[in-house]
């Protein structure tokens, strides 16, 4: 039995409603209990900022893609390296750290969970081979079914239980924890060099739209019972004049779960603009953030840019294509057969051009104008808008009107008229930003019943606590003391053990992999089925008995059982 | 009993469909294998336990007495060398990165004298690629330069192109159309719709040709490219931009020839121009089953895919400097671990010289070249045949090979696990 007690920590818990309160917190054997013995060890926070541990609900840092992110940039991995040192190993790269890079970088900033935005998967065991990699952090992958074959023909059968069944099978096999679609049918389209323009294009073959995929899998999500709704890259990403797309994407979403959104829209910066061109080029943030606050079936990340080199990478392979034809920069596609795809290239987000200071100003009004913390949370999309160690940076930018305005004083003259930064006079306070870093993350990706992303005796003991004391730094004028805090955490607790301290990881860890396994009945059992093992056998490259991913890659295995409607 | 779905360690193919036959702890029949598998498979005469050069003799050592010899070996070297690990699988290669870690030594796969060239033209200009099966089910036209799968990937030809099933291919042999390009005729050239030849060291130029003309400068090109003629150059171009979906796989003849990773450069860029009139993707045609994976394992524990050096500590890549031939080369190193390869029978006579003068500890099955510059060598399973792990396919899909008998030999991780556990505790100390 291990104890420790933190001791005169300036808690602020949103899950619990817990807004900046002095109080102890008591682990032992890597949970919050209500009390601890004498024999406890203590860690004294003098009245520093404490939250639970950071939860990234999209990010890249594990798998095929990002992987093959580091293999073709040697100037990346150049840009950020440390050695080994004591229990820690040597790290390389900047904006697509190695999987130690990634995860002491995280640990530093106080983060203890993450969830990898987009696993091929076939490609699955890759990306678990990474998570064994990542110690510091428990992770879980979203699975890609953008462009997956079954499910299509599921969808122009009309039948919704055989696409959930497809995904239960799938999620259960490639130990995925949630459902992702990524540009749903561009993936698909672009394994002919073709994509769809937005919802209602029909797919090449299959004829079944984006819309129709974006439904269908919606309602076959909510008849698995998955803690996490599913999580949409939407259409058309990147592009001017993309936010009707965007809107009619969100549009078509009902609202089917109590307990969290329906929908969860990843990096909508990137989804949110307006104009015919790039040289009408502008920000269409207010209506987007109008039309999320008024449905609460909807939680979106920011995906905000932040200036400087970057790594862009995502499942949207046609996307990355278009953007290369722009920058003319190296450019790597990897299709996945009868699944998926995946683009990546190198970018440099300047401040003296125009559209990068859009789309920097973009994220910040997407998080500013949406009335609820829960429903825009602070992501970077890492690295595709900026890699997550600018993160402290977006907090300080969100909190201060004043750094804000000094950062806008330095980018292009044109941006002021193109968006409505400017004028917005909002400063998010420490429990808004609670929520968007932890709590809410939690919470959309259904993971509080899980114990993370809160403080309650019972959850997992993971707690940042940050050299701050937020009755004595005034966020709005004093941002530089605001970047410094979130940058490096006095302590970072995982699992009951400190992990990090002022900005050095501690130990070698180990992570946990949460996945999902939702229980259907015998009927809709894939693994049995005749026409799903015929076709799998016939144009898969891989044996139906080689494809699922074995315990043998789950470090510490976390199975989410769910009773499925099917 | 007969073990299904086995998956093949030999080539970059690495074949899961595989049945093996198994009686009395022996490999009796293997079906679905080519011919340089079922070898695999059926492998014999495996080395009974670890030996240790004595003079002009081998002597047998238990494995507890040949790991500390490595441990030691490699501990008290200044630079050591950790070569190979392309035929084992990845938990191996993990540890055999934390382990150059910890002795601040260079860490190096056999894609330096392979496929390097290829992974430095990536680096450059990126790789527009796919998965196998993406070309199984599409791709009408296929193009194999500088690489002959029939000797080479047996099963390439009928797992993926020539003869698969294609899902969008009404009539798979028919529909598809295989362009063979190399210097000689190959066994493959006589199966494909075209052969075009080119002479020794004209593969950058028939590249920069087939860019012209797709560009639509085609008045630019000379009667004849490297032996090969305007008629056929412009035949070929026509043929890829009227493709719907196009894959070149490319081998040593274009990475290992005149031109090197500019060749490999040029042909990217081709297929990159060509993606701008319809689809077009290339790949390698990687050796042994796992160098993809030792790439892989590499690059997210390091960062960097082959040749690292922790000499200072941190990562270091700079192939040509910290790759092990020009390591051997120079004399640079002072011992040398060789996993999963045969260096003996690949490298430059003075790169064997200079093994010859160091301890070298080899893990491997069999006796093989290396094994005469070897100081020690310890038997290991043999993945896919008594030892399962990962590995990954040429094309980067991981594959868990299976185990499909039981023997004593430990694995290569087992093996290196506990030289690097002895490693740690005396650096401790």
């Amino acid at each position: 039995m291990t104890e420790l007690l933190v001791k005169n920590a300036c808690v602020i818990d949103p899950l619990r409603g817990i807004n900046a309160e002095m109080m102890d917190i008591a682990i032992r054997d890597g949970k919050i209990v209500e009390e601890v013995s004498d024999a406890a060890e203590v860690i004294d926070a003098r009245g520093m900022l404490t939250m639970p541990g950071g939860v990234d609900s999209h990010t890249h840092i594990c798998g095929t893609k990002v992987n093959f992110g580091r293999y073709m940039s040697p100037e990346d991995m150049r840009a950020g390296r440390t050695p080994r040192r004591g229990p820690l190993h040597a790290t390389s790269g900047y904006s697509v750290p190695t999987t130690y890079g990634n995860s002491y970088r995280y640990s530093v900033m106080g983060y203890t969970t993450l969830l990898e935005g987009a696993m091929a998967p076939l490609e699955a065991r890759h990306t678990h081979e990474e998570f064994i990699y990542t110690p510091l952090q428990d992770t879980m992958a979203n699975t890609l079914f953008d462009g997956n074959w079954a499910i299509m023909e599921a969808i122009r059968d009309g039948d919704i239980k055989r696409v959930a069944a497809i995904i239960a099978w799938t999620l259960r096999a490639v130990k995925g924890f949630a459902v992702k679609l990524t540009n749903p049918g561009g993936t698909e389209a672009w394994q002919w060099g073709k994509n769809v323009s937005c919802i209602r294009d029909p797919v090449p073959y299959f004829e079944v739209t984006p819309a129709e995929i974006i439904r269908s899998i919606v309602e076959a999500n909510e008849l698995l019972g998955l803690p996490h709704s599913v999580h949409l890259h939407a259409n058309n990403l990147g592009t001017p004049g993309n936010y009707t797309c965007t809107l009619g994407s969100l549009g078509l979403i009902p609202d089917l779960n109590e307990k969290r959104q329906t929908l969860y829209a990843t990096h909508v910066q990137f989804h949110a603009y307006g104009g015919s061109g790039w040289k009408d080029f502008c920000s269409k943030s207010e209506p987007i953030a109008r039309f999320v606050s008024m449905r609460p079936q909807i939680v979106m990340d920011m995906g905000q840019v932040m200036f400087g080199r970057t790594t862009t990478m995502t499942a949207d392979g046609p996307m990355e294509f278009n953007l290369y034809r722009l920058h003319h920069e190296k450019w790597s596609n990897h299709d996945v057969e009868l699944e998926t795809g995946s683009g990546i290239i190198p970018v440099i987000y300047r401040r003296k051009n125009l559209v990068n200071s859009i789309m920097w100003a973009i994220g910040l009004e997407l998080a500013l104008l949406t009335k609820s913390p829960w429903q825009c949370l602070l992501t970077t999309d890492n690295p595709n808008g900026a890699p997550f160690v600018k993160y402290p940076e977006i907090v300080a930018l969100l909190m201060s009107k004043k750094y804000r305005d000094a950062e806008f004083a330095t980018i292009h003259p044109d941006t002021e008229a193109r968006v409505p930064l400017p004028a917005i006079e909002r400063e998010m306070d420490w429990y808004e930003i609670a929520v968007m870093t932890r709590a809410g993350q939690a919470k959309a990706l259904g993971l509080q019943d899980l114990g993370k992303g809160h403080l309650a005796p019972g959850a997992d003991a993971d707690v940042a606590i940050y050299p701050l004391h937020i009755d004595e730094v005034d966020p709005s004028a004093e941002y530089q003391k605001v970047i410094d805090a979130f940058s490096r955490t006095e302590y970072t607790i995982k699992r009951g053990r400190v992990v990090a301290r002022r900005g050095e990881c501690l130990v070698d860890g180990s992570n946990a992999t949460f996945w999902v396994r939702p229980k259907v009945s015998e009927n809709y059992d894939m693994g049995k089925d005749p026409d799903f093992i015929e076709k799998f056998d016939r144009y898969y490259t891989v044996r139906m008995r080689n494809y699922p991913v074995q315990e043998e890659y789950l470090n510490r295995n976390r199975c989410i059982e769910t009773e499925a409607r099917i | 009993m007969i073990v299904k779905d086995a998956v093949c360690p030999f080539c970059g193919c690495l074949c899961d469909d595989i049945e093996v036959e198994v009686e009395d702890d022996r490999v009796v029949a293997v079906a679905n294998a080519c011919e340089l598998g079922m070898t695999k498979f059926m492998g014999e005469r495996r080395m009974k336990n670890p030996i240790l050069r004595d003079g002009d003799r081998w002597k047998d050592i238990t494995y507890d007495e040949a790991i500390r010899y490595a441990a030691d070996a490699l501990l008290s070297a200044e630079r050591p060398l950790l070569y190979g690990w392309s035929g084992t699988h990845g938990e191996a290669q993990c540890v055999g990165v934390h382990m150059a870690e910890l002795i601040h030594g260079v860490i190096d796969n056999t894609s330096s004298v392979c496929h390097g060239p290829s992974i430095l033209a990536i680096q450059e200009v990126g790789h527009p690629g796919c998965t196998l099966g993406v070309v199984k089910n599409r791709a009408d036209l296929v193009i194999y330069w500088g690489s002959n799968p029939i000797d080479a990937h047996p099963r390439h030809l009928s797992r993926y192109t020539r003869y698969a099933e294609g899902f969008f291919l009404e009539n798979a042999f028919r529909d598809r159309k295989v362009i063979v390009v190399d210097i000689r005729k190959t066994e493959t050239a006589n199966i494909a719709d075209e052969f075009v030849q080119i002479k020794p060291g004209g593969d950058y130029a028939v590249l920069s040709a087939l860019r012209a003309i797709v560009q639509g400068k085609t008045d630019t090109i000379p009667r004849t490219v490297a032996g090969v003629t305007r008629e056929q150059l412009i035949r070929v171009a026509n043929l890829c931009k009227a493709a719907k979906f196009g894959a070149v796989y490319f081998g040593l003849g274009l990475t290992m020839t005149q031109g090197k990773y500019k060749n490999i450069r040029n042909a990217i860029e081709l297929v990159s121009e060509l993606s701008r009139h319809t689809k077009f993707t290339i790949s390698a045609m990687r050796g042994h089953y796992n160098v993809y994976g030792s790439n892989e394992v590499n690059t997210w524990m390091t960062g960097y895919p082959f040749g690292i050096d922790y000499s200072r500590g941190i990562a270091f890549y700079n192939p040509g400097e910290t790759t092990a031939v020009d390591i051997l080369a120079r004399k640079a190193c002072d011992a040398a671990l060789v996993v999963g390869s045969d260096p003996a029978a690949h490298f430059p006579r003075k790169c064997l010289e200079h093994l010859a003068d160091i301890p070298v500890v080899q893990l491997d099955p069999y006796p093989n070249a290396t094994t005469a510059f070897c100081n020690v060598q310890i038997p290991v399973a043999v993945t896919g045949v008594d030892a399962e792990g990962t590995a990954y396919r040429m094309d980067g899909v991981p594959i868990r090979t299976r185990k499909v008998l039981s023997t004593d030999y430990p694995s290569d991780r087992e093996v290196l696990a506990r030289m690097y556990a002895l490693m740690q505790e005396a650096l401790e100390r």
